[in-house]
């Protein structure tokens, strides 16, 4: 059984200068408390992995306002225009990969996998510092696997276990982040007892799940 | 009836009942507004879901959004899935079209859309994948920006992909890149060939007979 944590208990655990993913797209299924949190404790120097960095003054943007942020690898900051001014100014490394790359390195760290091999971005910026791969006649690009100190995720329902179930378009790269750090803390809406998630309903089994948090945001 | 609209009814006429299509954020979001409900279409956003319809006016779920963050409604039969299975779609050639906006696209038919050097970096997002991995892409722009032709010989800004897209919307033609140039399928509403030279950029392939747009 693993009974939740408060927000600041769980936050405490996580040192400056962490790697951590963080899910969410746009901030929808974002753990917003967690994010807050990371914030309120001053975290430092971090490495972020994530789709974005949502908007000035929202989910994962809140990170990059506070200057908590040394680097992220995503795969768009169009929405954000303080991520924009902040690599400009050389305050922040970005990386950017394509969302499908980005989506399959996270895969291939969780999976245990050296890699994937993929045809985005053959032949553009993002094929800089690639190993080309040719299988069968076509090309390919080498994209190294990403793995994480934590993984910060959000799922609508948790058991006792930690068996999560998402919700809709919440789902995005959180059950893949789970399967790619060495410890995952989720924030959830709701808690369940053990059993009340049926078997064909558990996105992400609990056996992943190191803690649970109970979400302070209003959904 | 604006540039926009025209754009859109224009592409609206390219979808076969039944596929499955994936509209960028912005303009390309506007021609589902002109297909036919019975054509029964099924919209995908990449953010991880199939069978978009509708607009959920007072009814918003703040777990229901599409790729640009915008509260969105599902039909009946609409699946949602995680990002990778999402790409999957997209990459795996499972997605018939996807339709997507343009900074520049050259004679080659290679698009740009991703970034302009110095200026403004918003970075690639799903463009990428959706230009290398859907059976069929179309890109909906206007003509030109700020004056400037967007139609051109070669692109000033680095490529999204490789491959060469299907066709190009925009308000005043239409103009399908292939092997050997772009061509010049159509006029749009009230336009005159002159008028479209003059605004493009690069040489068009020229046919005998050009018709005007029927929207």
């Amino acid at each position: 059984m693993k009974h939740p944590l408060s927000v600041t208990e769980a936050i405490a655990l996580i040192p400056d200068g962490s790697t951590i993913m963080i899910g969410g797209f746009m901030g929808v299924g974002s753990p917003l408390s967690l994010i807050k949190e990371l914030v309120r404790q001053g975290k430092k120097s971090l490495c972020v992995i994530a789709n974005d960095t949502a908007q000035e003054g929202a989910a994962i943007g809140l990170l990059i306002d506070a200057h908590s942020v040394k680097k992220v690898i995503v795969s768009h900051i169009g929405t954000n225009p303080e991520t924009q001014r902040q690599m400009i100014a050389k305050e922040l490394e970005v990386e950017l990969s394509p969302q499908g790359t980005l989506a399959e390195r996270v895969r291939a760290g969780g999976y245990g996998l050296g890699g994937i091999l993929t045809p985005t971005g053959v032949n553009t910026l993002a094929a800089e510092g690639k190993q080309l791969v040719e299988v069968d006649g076509e090309s390919f690009l080498l994209e190294r696997p990403l793995k994480a100190d934590f993984a910060l995720i959000k799922a609508q329902q948790s058991d006792y276990y930690g068996n999560l179930k998402y919700r809709l378009t919440a789902q995005n790269f959180n059950p893949l982040m789970a399967m790619a750090a060495k410890h995952v803390i989720v924030e959830v809406e709701e808690m369940l007892p053990v059993g009340c998630i049926p078997p064909d309903d558990v996105h992400t089994p609990g056996v992943l799940v190191d803690m649970i948090v109970k979400s302070e945001a209003k959904a | 009836m604006n540039g926009k609209e025209i754009i859109a009814r224009r592409i609206a006429q390219e979808i076969t009942p039944g596929s499955l299509v994936n509209l960028g954020i912005g303009l390309p979001t506007m021609v589902a507004h002109y297909v036919d409900k019975n054509d029964h279409v099924f919209f995908q956003s990449e953010n991880g879901v199939i069978g978009i319809g509708g607009f959920p006016e007072g009814m918003e779920n703040p777990s229901l959004t599409d790729a640009g963050g915008s509260f969105i409604g599902v039909l009946p039969g609409a699946a949602a899935f995680d990002s990778a299975f999402s790409f999957g779609l997209i990459r795996g050639g499972h997605l018939d079209m996807t339709i997507l906006g343009g900074l520049q696209v050259d004679e080659k038919g290679h698009l740009a859309n991703w970034i302009i050097p110095g200026k403004m970096v918003p970075g690639m997002g799903g463009a990428m994948d959706l230009v290398a991995g859907a059976k069929r892409v179309i890109v909906a722009m206007t003509h030109t920006a700020k004056g400037n032709a967007k139609v051109v010989e070669s692109l000033a800004f680095p490529m999204t992909a490789e491959r060469r897209v299907d066709l190009i919307v925009t308000e005043k033609a239409v103009i399908q890149p292939t092997e050997d140039g772009l061509l010049l399928k159509e006029l749009g509403p009230g336009c005159t060939l002159d008028e479209v030279l003059d605004l493009t950029d690069a040489t068009l392939i020229i046919p005998d007979n050009i018709p005007h747009m029927q929207i």
